[in-house]
């Protein structure tokens, strides 16, 4: 919302400087978006007299001017084709920044002859587009010689850019600016003037009428009007131009910017219809499939299929004329030409023109303020004030006003405790206090104690209860008046607050990290092809309307948005990167279909130890063994160790299908899966491999079962522990874990710890087989062992093995 | 005697000469071996007549220490000389570079640390941690705060949407932490002191806005407390986590549907070359939006808001990171440019604590 401050004054009497309502604006909720005073470029420009012309003697069209600029007689080339002895204009001295030919003049010999400075046209001003001659002014700009220009015409005016929030629309008009700053204090609202008071000349030849279903009258329940006759149509005055163009309007003619002028003048908007291009009498009512129009916007409406169908339309007896509040039509609207109008001034229903006006995709100034709410109250006014500014302007007789329907009433009664101020925000404020800051705004307080009753004037649609009336009354007094109160503290030292998996959520980043991890976080939503490569894609997690093919369905796995930052990485030829993310995956769109994956990729030599030529040794590929490590640390991390895993070889589809695992918490519960991702995916999303992934789903991790922060009792022993070798040949398709369990599980007592220290295939093993080494360590607990008893477990051992895997002891 | 100070003096003149451990080694052999000339003295004791024997004997086992002695110490320093040879041998080039510890190569991205440094403000007034799914229902995200269909509130929120369903409702991407308000307030009663970051979306991309970006949500609801609170909430806040003594901030009236009154606030700051100072009101920016949670809410909730009442704000988690840690542009967050997230990023052992500062 735009508005010069010379336009606020009109409704605003105040000594206040402009620095101080700017300030105030924004403390009260109307925000100062941008001020800018023409005149700060223009300051150098003064109005000055050509007292004489000469003919330039080397150039036909150039003139050479005597300029008297109030202090001195200057000389200063024109080239000018108006430039004339007596002419008062404006002159720009040297070193003055021309804006509208970016320049900024220097004493020059133009053609030989010596120019201190220059008089000027609009467009040297960026005043207009105007350049074929130099600015002339009134008659009375004669006594004003020396005065600087912006004075003189008006321009040093600072216009304002607010923003107005969407409960505001009462501040879409300069006067409910006004009366906010009345009301806190810089001012006082000058009394509401609207327009003519007439009764009218004539009854209006034009009938206005409403036809609407009973249960949809709602959408127009008031349309008045007047009919001027004889009015005179064409440029709006200077004052009114002026002020339509700082604010950013184009001038179009005076009937036209009258209505655009109350509409930001009042938050008011009007339409002006050419009476002589109506077809009989005009009404309000709902649009169908059969009506089309072409409106102001330059667009055909209607034509697509139903596209006004249900809509609020205003028509003659044969045409649609426009939509009712939204945008006016072509044919219909006022030229230079017109002669007699019908002015419009109604209330249309703000849920109707919102849906309409999106639907058609239609923004006018008009839309804006409607789809928020005007007051209805403004109906007359509008037509008075319409009225009386074509009068003034453009000369006519006005009929008798036109009346169909009624205004709502628009204001609502609040009962209201004046102290709930001071319970919502502190401050104590007494009961008159509240109310004088309530009648400041245009509320009406009676009754006394805990229970008066408000009423919300009809411009403040968005009142509704008693906080809003608290609201009102803290950012008058002023939000700075709340005194900052401690929260009283529920416990002296505060106590844990993070769940289970929130911990989890923090540890996983952080074990990530440890292990060279470089943590992203990529967006949410990926491109349907990545979302199906990784089992994703249902049409209920693709957005419908998404930014672009790039960002369009929900992620089913962090790893399509990992493997294209990895490929952006290499792109930009970077070193080897390990990238990980701790963030939401969507497997479907209700509440309990978001999980939390914590997921780790390695290309190619990203190896924990360090990535990439070294002159200890280049670092190798990663392997699968370096994406179990990563599982496995995640895992360990939240209190699992590898022992109580299952781990199987049946990946998902996007891992290579030998070199993968799933690691499983007995049948029901999967952890998470690593290995090398599948060269044909990787083809896929333009990647070279290898590159091996991580993926732990933190949802699936239980709850630790024991919370104490007791550990139980460590076992002490002076023994030594004795180790033992084993080397077994096994069939190839052995696994290695089970043949670790099963010694493990050949004398539980005994058995502290079995690892695997050699894993071999060749030839010598004959086919299909290869051969595991384990060493297993015995702890005694009571007494040393002897070699009986030591060999005693080792037949166990080797017995348990075999019986578990067919396994044979190499000999 | 005197020959055998003669020979005492040829041993030790030899084992004085001796330049390595194997001719010491010969003339150890030649003195104390089985042949040597001390041993021949010593065994030539047992035939000499005992009060010779005695005296003899003494000076030859003091001969035999003097040698032993010696040839000790000579071949200490032998060995050392040889050790200090081979060492020689070995010097490294101590200045070629190692591998960079897995640890230190690591990093946090701003993001969560920003996330882990406000909870860790909160934690200590004793907000827990709430949280809601980012695909909500338009209930959650718009209708139960206060913001109906047809508002124009809704339309300013450029929310991503999914399909309508066949039932006529649709799910959007929440595009705010509001909706956790909501969900936490519909599972447990009050008092209530939350915070909810996450995650938010709207359809918006340029410099300062990228469509992903995350929120932090605070709520408190009990019977009593004031904008006063909600003052000093964000203010304790403001200190602790931009770690400065002092805070100006600026509340301004502003809308939200969803709370009543409503206020935006701004800190105050100064710019010195490219950095930011706070403190002051030289210049203000704007940092989150606040306010009383409104009636509707609370009723909407199941909640009689004659009897509870409460604050709520929103903070944007990559703004505060940009203010505190001085990132120019807002969308290189999401890319994963490694180059970015080493420079901006945080060693993982960097670990915000309220003890050893934020």
């Amino acid at each position: 919302m735009k508005f010069t401050l010379s336009w606020l004054k009109d409704h605003l009497e105040t000594d206040a400087t402009l620095d101080d309502i700017l300030a105030k604006l924004t403390l009260i909720g109307l925000e100062v978006e941008e001020v800018i005073n023409p005149a700060d470029d223009l300051s150098k420009f003064v109005i000055a007299r050509i007292e004489k012309t000469d003919k330039h003697p080397d150039a036909d069209k150039l003139k050479v001017c005597t300029v008297n600029n109030g202090s001195e007689q200057l000389q200063v080339v024109c080239g000018a084709p108006n430039a004339k002895e007596g002419l008062v204009g404006v002159f720009a001295p040297i070193g003055t920044y021309v804006p509208g030919i970016d320049f900024t003049l220097t004493k020059a010999k133009i053609r030989g002859v010596e120019s201190f400075g220059m008089m000027c046209s609009e467009s040297e001003l960026q005043l207009s587009d105007e350049h074929d001659g130099i600015i002339e002014l009134a008659a009375d700009a004669g006594d004003h010689i020396g005065d600087t220009y912006v004075s003189y015409a008006g321009l040093d005016d600072p216009v304002i850019d607010i923003y107005i929030t969407p409960n505001r629309p009462d501040c879409l008009g300069v006067r409910g600016v006004a009366r906010d700053l009345a009301a806190a204090g810089l001012g006082t609202l000058r009394d509401e003037d609207c327009g003519y008071d007439g009764k009218g000349d004539y009854k209006s030849p034009v009938n206005i009428g409403l036809d609407f279903p009973k249960d949809q009258a709602h959408i127009c329940p008031a349309f008045w009007g007047r009919y001027i006759k004889g009015v005179k149509n064409g440029p709006s005055p200077a004052w009114l131009q002026q002020r339509l163009k700082a604010i950013g309007l184009r001038p179009i003619n005076a009937l036209v910017d009258i209505t655009n002028y109350i509409s930001f003048d009042r938050g008011r908007p009007l339409h002006v219809y050419d009476a002589d291009k109506l077809s009989g009498d005009v009404e309000a009512r709902l649009g169908t499939d059969k009506d089309q129009f072409l409106a102001l916007d330059g667009k055909e409406y209607g034509k697509a299929n139903g596209e006004l169908q249900g809509t609020c339309l205003i028509a003659d007896e044969k045409n649609a004329l426009g939509l009712g509040g939204i945008l006016g039509g072509e044919d219909s609207g006022s030229t230079d030409t017109t002669k007699n109008v019908l002015i419009e001034s109604a209330y249309f229903d703000p849920i109707q023109i919102a849906v309409t006006g999106r639907k058609l995709a239609i923004i006018s100034d008009s839309r804006y303020r409607f789809e928020r709410g005007i007051d209805p109250q403004s109906v007359e006014c509008g037509v008075n004030l319409a009225t009386k500014m074509i009068l003034d302007l453009c000369g006519g007789s006005p009929s008798e006003i036109i009346k169909a329907g009624t205004p709502p009433d628009g204001t609502k009664e609040i009962p209201f405790d004046p102290q709930r101020v001071t319970r919502l925000t502190g401050v104590a404020l007494t009961d008159k206090d509240v109310t004088k800051t309530l009648n400041d705004l245009g509320f009406k307080v009676s009754g006394k104690g805990d229970k008066v009753k408000v009423t919300a004037p009809s411009w403040r649609p968005d009142i509704d209860g008693p906080a809003d009336l608290v609201e009102e009354v803290i950012r008058i007094v002023g939000l700075d008046k709340v005194k900052p109160t401690p929260l009283e503290r529920p416990f002296g030292i505060a106590r844990p607050v993070l769940t289970e998996k929130q911990k989890r959520v923090r540890l996983a980043r952080r074990v990530l990290a440890a292990r060279g991890g470089v943590e992203a976080v990529t967006y949410s939503f990926i491109k349907q092809d990545e979302a199906r490569l990784f089992g994703g894609g249902a049409p209920e997690l693709q957005l419908a309307n998404p930014m672009s093919a790039d960002l369009a369905t929900m992620r089913p796995s962090l790893l399509p948005g990992l493997l294209m930052a990895a490929s952006r990485n290499i792109a930009k030829s970077s070193d080897d990167p390990a990238l990980h993310e701790v963030g939401e995956v969507y497997h479907t769109d209700d509440d309990n279909g978001q999980a939390v994956n914590a997921t780790m990729i390695r290309v190619a030599t990203a190896k924990p130890s360090g990535a990439g030529r070294h002159w200890q040794g280049a670092a190798k590929p990663v392997t699968l063994y370096d994406a179990k490590a990563d599982a496995i640390a995640l895992l360990e991390a939240f209190g699992l160790t590898e022992a109580k895993l299952q781990i199987t070889a049946d990946a998902p589809a996007w891992y290579h299908p030998g070199r993968s695992g799933v690691l499983r918490l007995g049948p029901k519960i999967t952890l998470g899966t690593f290995g090398e991702l599948h060269p044909a995916v990787l083809k896929q999303l333009d990647l070279k491999g290898p590159i091996v992934a991580a993926e732990i789903d933190i949802d699936a991790i239980p709850e630790p079962k024991n919370k104490s922060n007791t550990r139980s009792a460590m076992e002490v022993t002076d023994l030594q522990p004795v180790t033992r070798d084993f080397a077994f040949i096994v069939d190839i398709s052995v696994k290695a874990g089970d043949l670790v369990r099963a010694a493990s599980g050949a004398d539980k007592k005994l058995i502290t710890d079995v690892i695997v220290f050699d894993h071999f295939e060749g030839e010598s093993l004959g086919e299909g087989k290869k051969s595991l080494a384990i060493a297993a360590t015995l702890q005694p607990k009571t007494q040393t062992m002897t070699d009986e008893e030591i060999d005693a477990v080792a037949s166990k051992i080797i017995a348990a093995v075999k019986k578990s895997t067919g396994g044979e002891i190499r000999s | 005697m005197s020959e055998l100070k003669t020979l005492e003096q040829q041993i030790i003149s030899a084992i004085e000469q001796a330049d390595n451990l194997k001719s010491l080694e010969d003339v150890r052999v030649s003195a104390l071996g089985k042949k040597g000339s001390i041993s021949a003295l010593m065994q030539g004791l047992g035939k000499m007549p005992p009060e010779e024997r005695k005296s003899f004997g003494q000076a030859v086992n003091s001969v035999k220490q003097a040698v032993t002695s010696t040839l000790e110490d000579r071949k200490q320093s032998l060995e050392r000389a040889a050790l200090d040879e081979r060492l020689e041998t070995e010097r490294e080039d101590v200045t070629l570079p190692v591998r960079q510890a897995a640890a230190n190569a690591g990093r946090i991205h701003p993001v969560s640390q920003v996330w882990e440094e406000v909870t860790e403000v909160f934690a200590d007034l004793g907000f827990t941690m709430a949280e809601g799914p980012h695909i909500e229902t338009d209930e959650n995200n718009f209708t139960k705060l206060n913001i109906p269909e047809e508002h124009p509130a809704r339309q300013e929120h450029d929310t991503f949407y999914f399909n309508r369903k066949d039932d006529g409702s649709r799910r959007v991407l929440r595009t705010h932490t509001s909706p956790v308000q909501i969900r936490a307030m519909e599972r447990s009663k009050p008092p209530l002191r939350i915070i909810a970051p996450g995650r938010v979306f709207r359809c918006d991309s340029d410099q300062t806005h990228t469509p992903m970006f995350h929120q932090i949500e605070g709520l408190v609801i009990d019977e009593s407390t004031h904008m006063g609170h909600l003052k000093w909430v964000l203010e304790e806040f403001c200190k602790t986590f931009f770690e400065v003594d002092d805070v100006t901030m600026r509340f301004r009236a502003s809308h939200f549907p969803f709370t009543e009154p409503s206020a935006e606030v701004d800190i105050g700051y100064s710019k010195v070359g490219d950095e930011i100072r706070f403190g002051g009101d030289e210049n203000w920016m704007e940092i989150l939006g606040c306010g009383m949670v409104h009636p509707n809410v609370l009723k909407n909730v199941g909640l009689d808001p004659e009897v509870y009442q409460g604050f709520a704000f929103g903070i944007g988690i990559d703004r505060l990171a940009t203010l505190k840690y001085g990132m120019p542009d807002l969308r290189p967050f999401f890319t994963g440019d490694l180059k970015w997230l080493r420079h901006y990023g945080f060693s993982v052992l960097n670990v915000p604590t309220i003890a050893g500062g934020l």
